[in-house]
């Protein structure tokens, strides 16, 4: 092996001139291997900066945008809420227990390092069809990684998704979301400032995990003896206890005032929480390399430097703070290290050998260049060449369903096999939980524990379907289908988050989607004055040289003004009405579930009207905030007017007879902005006049009442038929423990 | 003197073990026939400074009793060998 | 007013919500740090869930050594009441304050779910203002909640009515449907289900408000 060092850690040619103009001379491998992590795409976005400079990110309540860890909410009462999501796909697909396990690890340190008590995780997950082994026994791993982790480190997970496709197929989608709240005055930045001040170093021994395309720098001298066999990269393993640990005592830290900034140890380990800080800081940092507790002997400096061992954090702390920040993770049983100190050193990230001014100097970098100097792509983007004509063959066009009943059957999945496994109730603040179309959370004082007595919306969506037939659309009705999700539990939005996950960014295709979609986000970002506080692209997902569709994922915090009681949720009473407010006379086979699943992925995405969505969501959310007017609503989504209706049915144990939906199209349907809602028959007029003042189409469907699921002409079929089609089917899959496939 | 000490722990004969159950259920699935009486326990391996083995047992069989098992619903099978 | 103090390990996670349902209800409550030697003056005391020590190990089984379990034992050998929820239940028997043993739940998952329980026994100190029989709907939250002791054990048990709460449909394979149990004083209780998770309307169920207000109770009557 000959090739050059700077091509076997993944640096191009010219990446490599541009550090050595940097230096002013050519780096050595220390420095090479910490450049090659930082302009990793992991962690530079450099295939899809310049794209998401797009994306709306002003607002009245932001306090922090992108760029920081989290993304910061002024929640009103001197509250702020912190949010993030991020992937996890690629380690989960090798280890899913650990894979996803770690996610959950790595994005709470995100949460508290600002200064927030993390409150909520989401996890919206995607994988490979239940019929695969291979996907089973990931998906079955995955969850209990999450349980195994999220449980015991004490932050509950109140919602998510978790959607089976061929399309992922080797590549499962493992997304993580994370809000927290503080007290405003807590928020604290990442960043070293004050010459002098010490880098702290808090939590696990550093050992070699994940050191991900370094390694190749190990294995460039590796002969194949087992002594060589044992520098291999480890699995990063999570501790949930030690985290637990960490969050109490950097909480308690920030809750005192003694550290001036504070941040997580993720991708790229010590290298990037170093640099970061200096340079956000605007400073130099020396960091004393044998001051570094190990796991390992004969850990190499650019194992030190690069290794993501997990449940770490890096404090600058005041000299005269540091006998007080010891004592506090004495108390807390977590290791704390003095690692470094602040210079005015020129920006300068300094890699010593030890203590001292005469210490060996293993790394001189400018700090910020790691960061701001990462290039920047303009990959080259081309739409597919056949775009115009998959566009021309509508799903409508295929033949009508033999069996409506049993498409319908098919498309059921109760998730609460999931999350029944998951704690989702810690805290006490948990008013409305998964399974929801959105989650509510009471909203309390985080420094008093009082109930504000408002509460927090917060939904996450993606959806691949809509994204295969068209990115652009696909993501903006995404966007909607948030705000509509938020809305069925009397939420407003007021932030957005987002998950890019993408296939191979060297593919023109693959960029075309990912342009598009940051324009359909743009687009429904800007028409519902949402914007966008944080997110994390992934890309390179793609399995035996297939990209998967396009999933961009969405995570919407929102706020319920008002927080009385419970929103109705999924459900009717025997003999309530039932309404659709919005467009009745909606088709639109393409992009559906039901399309797909007859293997039919092209035609034209329903385009959304703003405005008429804006109504709708305005409309259901006055609903759902006047407790005891309406029963129960539930926003039409995946599946259609049908699944809807067959939800709020097995989630009642009442059935229904609908009229007025002439055939499977109206049935199956995606189309947006539409709601379920139904409502007593004395209530029924007045609901009608609000829809009518509000500018909503209100069409009555039908009654709920006895056991039969029955769609005038279409479907008739026992709700139990149903029922157990859909609570059946991930215990059968999953339930019975599975096996590596 | 030091011993290297090998603790595995069980479920006490008589008590459930859903774990054991379930992998013994999945073998013949799996083409694993005649697999029977599968029990899931733990084991611990550390050192102990000592007298003589004796003594090295003594302390391990009190850490047993005390800490290192459950004696309502588990055992230990312990093995010291001088280092 | 009454005193709880909420025994606090490393790696507990269901103190302040312990916290929150007591002083809902009128009491008064504190944190106590494991690492301490003795009780503040408190007049009943409660292990929350969660998992101390990372439920390494054994659910319990390091916790049962803390400095604190030494004054919480001799606060129960007076009288005082103490009662463990969940984590707090398996320190309990760790430490023998009550008999048994919570194993894996026979599913082998973890379960965080609506449960239906039915009072045994209105005399504990967790149970005092329920009557018997009454249905109370309260969550549990566990891997290791599958209650198990000896067939003498169990007869004893049932003998000295000292089964506190039983499970409608059992979840997670516990001997005799057992939810929860107390000690011969009938001052210590254990159960694995979460009544401060039943302490507000908006949370589905006020049902575990009437345990709450029994530990109140108990702790007037022993103070």
């Amino acid at each position: 092996m000959n090739e050059p060092l700077h091509r076997a850690l993944g640096l191009t040619d010219d990446e490599a001139e541009s550090i050595t103009k940097i230096l002013g001379r050519a780096p050595n491998p220390l420095e090479l291997s910490m450049y090659s992590v930082m302009w990793s795409e992991h962690c530079s976005y450099k295939s899809s900066r310049i794209h998401l400079k797009r994306l709306p990110t002003e607002g009245e309540h932001v306090l922090v945008g992108p760029g920081e860890n989290a993304g910061v909410i002024d929640m009103g009462d001197g509250i702020a809420a912190a949010i993030r999501i991020e992937s996890h796909n690629h380690p989960s697909a090798i280890e899913p227990y650990q894979g996803a396990a770690t996610g959950a690890g790595g994005i709470l340190r995100d949460i508290f390092t600002m200064g927030a008590r993390p409150i909520a995780l989401m996890d919206p997950l995607r994988f490979g069809p239940l019929e695969d082994p291979r996907s089973r026994w990931i998906a079955e791993g995955v969850v209990n990684g999450i349980s195994g982790y999220g449980n015991s480190v004490g932050v509950p997970t109140v919602g998510g998704e978790t959607v089976f496709d061929e399309t992922y197929t080797g590549n499962p989608l493992v997304n993580v979301l994370c809000l927290g709240i503080m007290p405003t005055e807590r928020l604290v930045l990442g960043q070293a400032t004050g010459v002098g001040n010490l880098a702290v170093l808090l939590g696990s021994r550093t050992g070699r995990d994940g050191i991900g395309g370094v390694s190749v720098l190990a294995s460039a001298g590796f002969s194949d003896d087992e002594a060589d066999a044992a520098k291999r990269p480890n699995v990063q393993v999570g501790d949930p206890f030690e985290e637990k640990r960490l969050i109490e005592a950097c909480l308690k830290l920030l809750d005192e005032g003694l550290a001036v900034g504070i941040q997580d140890l993720g991708g790229a380990g010590l290298c990037c929480a170093t640099s970061e800080t200096a340079s956000r800081g605007g400073v130099g940092m020396d960091v004393d390399i044998t001051t570094i507790p190990l796991r390992e002997e004969g850990m190499e400096p650019f194992e030190i430097m690069t290794s993501e061992s997990q449940e770490r954090m890096l404090a600058i702390v005041e000299p005269g703070n540091l006998d007080r920040v010891m004592e506090i993770c004495e108390k807390w049983e977590v290791l704390a290290s003095v690692i470094g100190t602040v210079t005015d050193n020129a920006g300068a990230l300094r890699i010593l050998d030890g203590p001292g001014d005469d210490a060996i100097v293993l790394a001189d970098v400018p700090a910020s260049s790691l960061h701001d100097e990462a290039p920047l792509y303009e990959r080259p983007l081309a739409e597919p060449a056949d775009l115009a004509d998959r566009r021309q063959r509508s799903a409508n066009d295929l033949p009508a369903p033999e069996s409506i009943a049993d498409d319908l059957a098919a498309m059921l999945i109760d998730p609460s096999w999931v999350y029944s496994q998951y704690d989702h109730q810690l805290f006490l603040n948990t008013v409305a939980g998964p399974g929801s179309d959105a989650t509510v959370l009471r909203l309390k004082d985080p420094a008093t524990g009082a109930d504000t007595g408002r509460g927090m919306g917060l939904t996450t969506d993606g959806n691949h379907r809509w994204c295969a037939v068209d990115p652009k659309r696909g993501t903006a009705n995404t966007v909607a289908e948030s705000v509509l999700n938020l809305a069925c539990v009397g939420a407003r939005p007021l932030a957005l988050v987002n998950c890019l996950n993408f296939g191979n960014p060297e593919h023109p295709e693959v960029m075309w989607q990912l342009s598009e979609a940051i324009d359909g986000m743009t687009e429904a970002c800007l028409a519902f004055d949402l914007p966008v506080v944080g997110g994390n692209v992934s890309l390179y997902n793609e399995s035996k040289g297939t990209n998967i569709d396009p999933t961009p994922v969405v995570g919407v915090l929102g706020m319920v003004d008002d927080l009385q009681s419970p929103p109705p949720g999924k459900r009717w009473n025997d003999g309530d009405r039932i309404v659709l407010l919005g467009d009745p006379d909606a088709t639109e086979l393409s992009g559906s579930t039901w399309a797909f699943r007859q293997g039919h992925k092209q035609g034209s995405l329903p385009a959304i009207d703003y405005d008429a969505h804006a109504a709708v969501a305005g409309l259901t959310r006055d609903l759902v905030n006047d407790p005891g007017f309406i029963t129960g609503v539930h926003d039409i989504s995946s599946g259609g007017l049908g699944v809807c209706l067959a939800e709020m049915a097995i989630a009642s144990g009442v059935g229904c007879t609908v009229a007025r939906v002439g055939s499977h199209a109206l049935l199956f349907s995606e189309a947006p902005s539409r709601v379920v809602v139904a409502v007593s028959a004395d209530n029924l007029p007045t609901l009608e006049e609000r829809a009518a003042a509000a500018g909503v189409p209100v069409t009555r469907l039908g009654l709920a009442h006895k056991d039969q699921f029955a769609v005038k002409g279409l479907v008739e079929v026992p709700l139990a038929t149903l029922a157990s089609a859909s609570a059946d089917r991930l215990p059968n899959a999953l339930g019975g423990g599975t096996t590596q496939g | 003197m030091t011993f290297s000490v090998l603790v595995e722990v069980q479920l006490r004969p008589g008590i459930s073990d859903p774990q054991g159950q379930t992998i013994e259920r999945a073998l013949p699935n799996l083409g694993y026939e005649g697999v029977s009486e599968v029990r899931v326990g733990k084991s611990m391996r550390f050192a102990v400074d000592a007298a003589d083995e004796a003594a090295a047992r003594a302390q391990v069989d009190e850490l047993c009793q005390k800490v290192l098992t459950n004696p309502v619903i588990e055992d230990a099978i312990i093995t010291v060998e001088p280092t | 007013m009454t005193k709880v103090g909420v025994v606090v390990f490393p790696g507990t996670n269901c103190e302040a919500d312990v916290i929150e349902s007591v002083r809902a209800l009128g009491g008064e409550a504190e944190m106590v740090w494991h690492g301490d030697a003795s009780l503040p003056a408190v007049d009943a005391v409660v292990i929350p869930g969660g998992f101390a020590h990372g439920d390494y190990l054994r659910p319990g089984a390091i916790a049962q050594f803390s400095a604190i379990m030494g004054a919480v034992k001799e606060f129960a050998d007076k009288g005082g009441p103490v009662v463990g929820i969940c984590n707090g239940f398996q320190v309990l028997t760790e430490t023998g304050l009550l008999p048994g043993a919570l194993q894996k739940n026979a599913g082998l998952k973890f379960l965080c779910q609506p449960a239906e329980l039915r009072v045994a026994t209105t005399n504990s100190a967790l149970t005092s203002a329920a009557e018997v029989g009454q249905t109370l709907h309260i969550p549990i939250n566990h891997f290791e909640g599958n209650f198990t002791c000896s067939p003498d054990t169990l007869a004893q048990l049932h003998d000295e009515d000292r089964v506190v709460v039983t499970y409608v449909d059992n979840p997670n394979g516990s001997m005799g449907d057992i939810a929860g149990v107390c000690n011969q004083g009938r001052n210590v209780v254990g159960l694995m289900p979460h009544p401060e998770r039943a302490s507000n309307a908006l949370l589905g169920s006020e049902d575990g408000n009437v345990m709450f207000t029994s530990l109140l109770q108990s702790a007037l009557t022993n103070a």
